[in-house]
């Protein structure tokens, strides 16, 4: 295969070598098997602030059960994973701390449906964060102004559209002020007019300069968006580059597979 | 703006000059056709029913003799201030069981969702109390309960209707914990999923999201506990406490008629009955509300 003979173009370094300080998320070694399934096979990551990493790859690929790792919601079999250099992987460490400071956001928006759109927003501040319930309830209204979505706050979530619903998970998952923002394919549930909405809205997050990490199957956003575009399959990072170079110039066979069946 | 509204107009004045068409309106007939139909088969099933049964109670040759000793409205009206006067016992017992099993109820079930080894003990104690509960008779854990804790001597008197609500909490707490758990259980996963990703704790978890969903799903099916908690607070007459049971015996060895069990049992059906069409009608609304306006 040729991946074999191209040499080290996987992730953002050797494993073994420390990331770059300021380095939001660094990952080395990070594995993942289910029973004898192999859906993580070492993957070395490195975030670093501002960053947008938009992860590709097919279904099965290990695109989101990566993301959950980052956010402990799954465990990881081997490896390390640093949050601004806190080892979060170590089971010592309060998991529902390192959380608290990752936004998630899911492909089915997963809102509280017993909570108005406001208290969605506002949880975790008054619960996580100990914020007084005025405060938390300003700003969460000011993250849903901010999206067009003022109106809805007393709302409970099934009055909203999908793509609205995904904004609002969006804004809840921000609302916290947290060091990095993960979605999980948030469009990929959504009907095709609405997917416009969601995406303006990551963009403008983007370009405000949180740090991101996407597992996508939008190839024009992740090309316009992102800053560097991670390729997985099989449970390992392929090919790792600027979205320039990647879609223009891919350097790996499998990449340009999989580029060919989704732009065809 | 006057770009959008220039075309409103036009869209109002053809809903306005909507007629049901010559085809919907047959539609109509047919269907007002129908359900003259079906009332008319009903109230015809009915009166023939009743009937039946009726004549079928009073041809019966005993049915002079069942009707004097168990209709006898004399005994009815004489006994029904002293019945009446039993069934308040019954509903401040209910009332004071009801929050009794809610409170140990959602004890239990919190206990059993629990994770990690420190809390193995309180899990299998749960998991224990709800099998071994749910299995002993009302009956035996009231006589139990009624008679044997009083006989320790190490609590202070008090009335026998104390203990009666004790053993009713106590059985019926471990029904309900199981309604509470598979309610815990049908929030789906993704829910606890979020919440924790927002960094909630396990505990905060289930306080402010699992539960109050939980609940909402199993308000029937608890609804349904709570009716036949109803009536089954007149067990506790087994123990010697005056409610409607033991003054609707009372008067019917007083009588030497039964029609006092009758009145006590009437005096149930009265109580139970709200809270029967209200459990019907949240079901109802649930289900509307899930179909959301389909037929099937």
């Amino acid at each position: 295969m040729s991946a074999e003979t191209d040499g080290p173009t996987v992730g953002a370094g050797p494993a073994g070598i420390a990331a770059p300080d300021g380095t939001v998320l660094s990952l080395r070694g990070v594995r993942r098997a289910y029973d004898d399934k192999v859906v993580l096979d070492g993957i070395d990551l490195d975030v670093a602030p501002h960053e947008v990493v938009a992860l590709l790859g097919a279904s099965g690929s290990g695109k989101s059960t990566l993301l959950r790792t980052i956010n402990l919601l799954e465990p990881i079999d081997d490896g390390v994973i640093r949050l601004r250099g806190d080892d979060v992987s170590d089971p010592r460490v309060d998991a529902d701390a390192v959380r608290a400071r990752i936004g998630v956001v899911f492909q089915h928006y997963n809102l509280f449906p017993h909570l108005s759109v406001l208290d969605n927003v506002a949880l975790a501040s008054r619960l996580v964060h100990r914020m007084p319930r005025r405060d938390a309830e300003r700003r969460a209204l000011e993250l849903l102004a901010s999206i067009g979505l003022a109106e809805y706050a007393k709302s409970f979530p099934d009055r909203l559209s999908g793509g609205q619903q995904q904004r609002a998970a969006i804004v809840r998952a921000i609302a916290t002020g947290p060091e990095l923002l993960l979605l999980d394919e948030v469009t990929s549930a959504l009907d095709p007019e609405l997917v416009g909405e969601v995406l303006s809205l990551v963009r403008s997050l983007a370009e405000g300069g949180t740090t991101i990490v996407m597992a996508t199957h939008e190839m024009a956003f992740a090309r316009e968006v992102a800053d560097r575009v991670v390729f997985l399959d099989g449970g390992r990072i392929i090919e790792s580059a600027p979205p320039a170079e990647f879609f223009g110039a891919p350097r790996e066979a499998r990449t340009r597979e999989f580029l060919a069946r989704f732009l065809a | 703006m006057t770009t959008p509204s220039s075309t409103a107009p036009a869209g109002a004045a053809g809903a306005t000059a909507w007629q049901p068409s010559e085809l919907e309106l047959d539609r109509r007939r047919f269907r007002r056709r129908q359900t003259r139909r079906s009332v008319l088969l009903s109230a015809i099933s009915t009166v023939v029913f009743a009937v039946l049964i009726a004549w079928a109670l009073i041809g019966s040759p005993g049915w002079e003799a069942v009707r004097q000793s168990f209709f006898d409205l004399d005994v009815a009206i004489a006994s029904f201030p002293r019945i009446l006067e039993g069934l308040w016992l019954n509903i401040q017992v209910l009332v004071a069981a009801s929050i009794g099993v809610v409170l140990f109820a959602l004890l239990l079930a919190t206990m059993r969702t629990l994770r990690g080894p420190v809390f193995f003990p309180l899990r299998a104690l749960a998991a224990g109390y709800t099998d071994l509960f749910r299995g002993v008779p009302l009956l035996i854990v009231l006589y139990l309960v009624g008679y044997g804790v009083p006989g320790l001597d190490f609590f202070p008197r008090v009335p026998v209707a104390v203990w009666g609500t004790i053993a009713l909490i106590l059985t019926y707490s471990a029904y309900v914990a199981e309604v509470f758990r598979a309610g815990i259980e049908a929030v789906h996963p993704s829910q606890r999923l979020a919440a924790r990703a927002l960094g909630l704790s396990h505990g905060q978890t289930m306080r402010r999201v699992v539960l109050p969903q939980a609940l909402r799903k199993v308000t029937p099916a608890l609804m349904n506990d709570f009716v036949a908690m109803q009536k089954d607070v007149g067990l506790i007459s087994v123990l010697g406490a005056i409610d409607a049971v033991r003054a609707a015996q009372i008067e019917t060895a007083h009588y030497f008629n039964y029609t006092p069990y009758v009145v006590a049992g009437l005096l149930f059906v009265l109580l139970a009955w709200p809270t029967i069409r209200l459990t019907d009608w949240v079901t109802a609304r649930m289900r509307s509300r899930e179909q959301i306006g389909s037929i099937v």
